[in-house]
């Protein structure tokens, strides 16, 4: 199934969980949070929720600001 | 570096003791430095020692997909020793300020960090002044402060936006020396004085922050002279030619600032006044004396 991440399209299989996802992505969990379909889904929540077919997620970490 | 051992204020103008309290936060130095725009992370994590600060803003941005040697900020900030001050830089609307202020959160709760409790509010009016958009800024804190958050409000240095900020629930007004990044100092320190007169008044513990505009150490230390509480920069530090020494620079120029104000300047005036004694003097004197 088609969701989206960040702005960009990508396939993953049916019931993928977020944490799942977050490894496929190479990214480390420890500094991200997630936000699928405007809604924060907290740290703790990530191995058991299941994502389906585009839904919007946007992933973000810290970053060099001022 | 020593005051007269008579003034009361001596105890609160030594560097362990003189605290910066911002809502729940106490916090060891009066310097709050950003970590953006340096050339590399080393460069900043060097930098951020060198200015003595134990508080570190940082910024919220999409993480890059498919990167497993990327590095993350969080490789040169180590979340043990700094507060964290999450920003909203980039934002140009309340809600999109709201909305990266809770996914800092997010990220600092996961992290552990105190700074979870608390945002640096930027809601931004044109990219070309980095300008706060006063009535948006407005809305937002409102809305964080209804959240939870300690909100900490870049704002411009209007007095009476400073004043209705603090009353929508601000934790600290945090007025701007000059535009972001523009190294122009305080440009208009009359109403930082103002912003500082109406905001202590009957609250003389109400933190009130310079954030933006510092050039260089001695704007840090005029700030800090006028009585603010502490200063916040990035650009000054980052793009100096050398990061390191002028964030040792900072640091001095806020411990001399802060003294000086504790201290209590003289006031100015329009004639000399004699520091050596008239009397006794051996030379022609050709002036009636006082």
């Amino acid at each position: 199934m088609i969701i989206v991440v960040n702005g960009n399209s990508i396939d993953v299989p049916q019931d993928c969980k977020i944490t799942s996802l977050l490894e496929s992505l190479d990214m480390d969990t420890r500094h991200v949070a997630v936000e699928l379909n405007r809604e924060i889904v907290p740290r703790e929540e990530h191995p058991e929720r299941a994502l389906a077919s585009d839904d919007q997620l946007e992933i973000v970490t810290l970053v060099g600001g001022g | 570096m020593t005051l007269p051992s008579q003034t009361t204020d001596r105890a609160a103008a030594t560097d362990q003791q003189d605290l910066l309290t911002i809502g729940s936060f106490t916090l060891s130095s009066r310097l709050i430095v950003g970590s953006g725009r340096y050339q590399n992370a080393a460069m900043m994590r060097d930098s951020l020692q060198a200015s003595g600060s134990d508080c570190v803003t940082v910024a919220v941005r999409r993480e890059r997909l498919h990167d497993p040697d990327g590095e993350n900020l969080l490789d040169y900030i180590d979340p043990d020793r700094y507060t964290l001050l999450p920003n909203t830089a980039g934002c140009y609307s309340p809600e999109d300020a709201v909305r990266v202020a809770r996914l800092g959160r997010e990220i600092l709760r996961s992290l552990g960090n105190p700074g979870a409790d608390w945002v640096k509010l930027e809601v931004l009016a044109d990219p070309r002044t980095l300008l706060p958009d006063p009535l948006g800024t407005l809305q937002a804190t409102s809305q964080l402060a209804e959240d939870g958050f300690q909100v900490l409000c870049y704002s411009n240095d209007d007095p009476v936006i400073a004043r209705q900020l603090k009353a929508a629930g601000a934790t600290a007004v945090m007025p701007a020396g000059s535009p972001i990044g523009s190294g122009q100092g305080i440009l208009n320190p009359n109403n930082i004085r103002i912003c500082l007169e109406y905001l202590k008044q009957d609250d003389p513990d109400y933190p009130v922050i310079v954030d933006a505009g510092v050039g260089t150490a001695s704007d840090v230390a005029e700030a800090m002279e006028l009585g603010v509480d502490g200063v916040l920069l990035n650009t000054a530090i980052a793009h100096a030619r050398d990061p390191v020494a002028m964030a040792t620079a900072m640091q001095h120029a806020i411990q001399a600032g802060r003294l000086a104000y504790l201290a209590g300047r003289i006031p100015r005036r329009a004639y000399a006044t004699a520091s050596s004694p008239e009397d006794g003097v051996i030379a022609t004197h050709p002036f009636p004396r006082k």
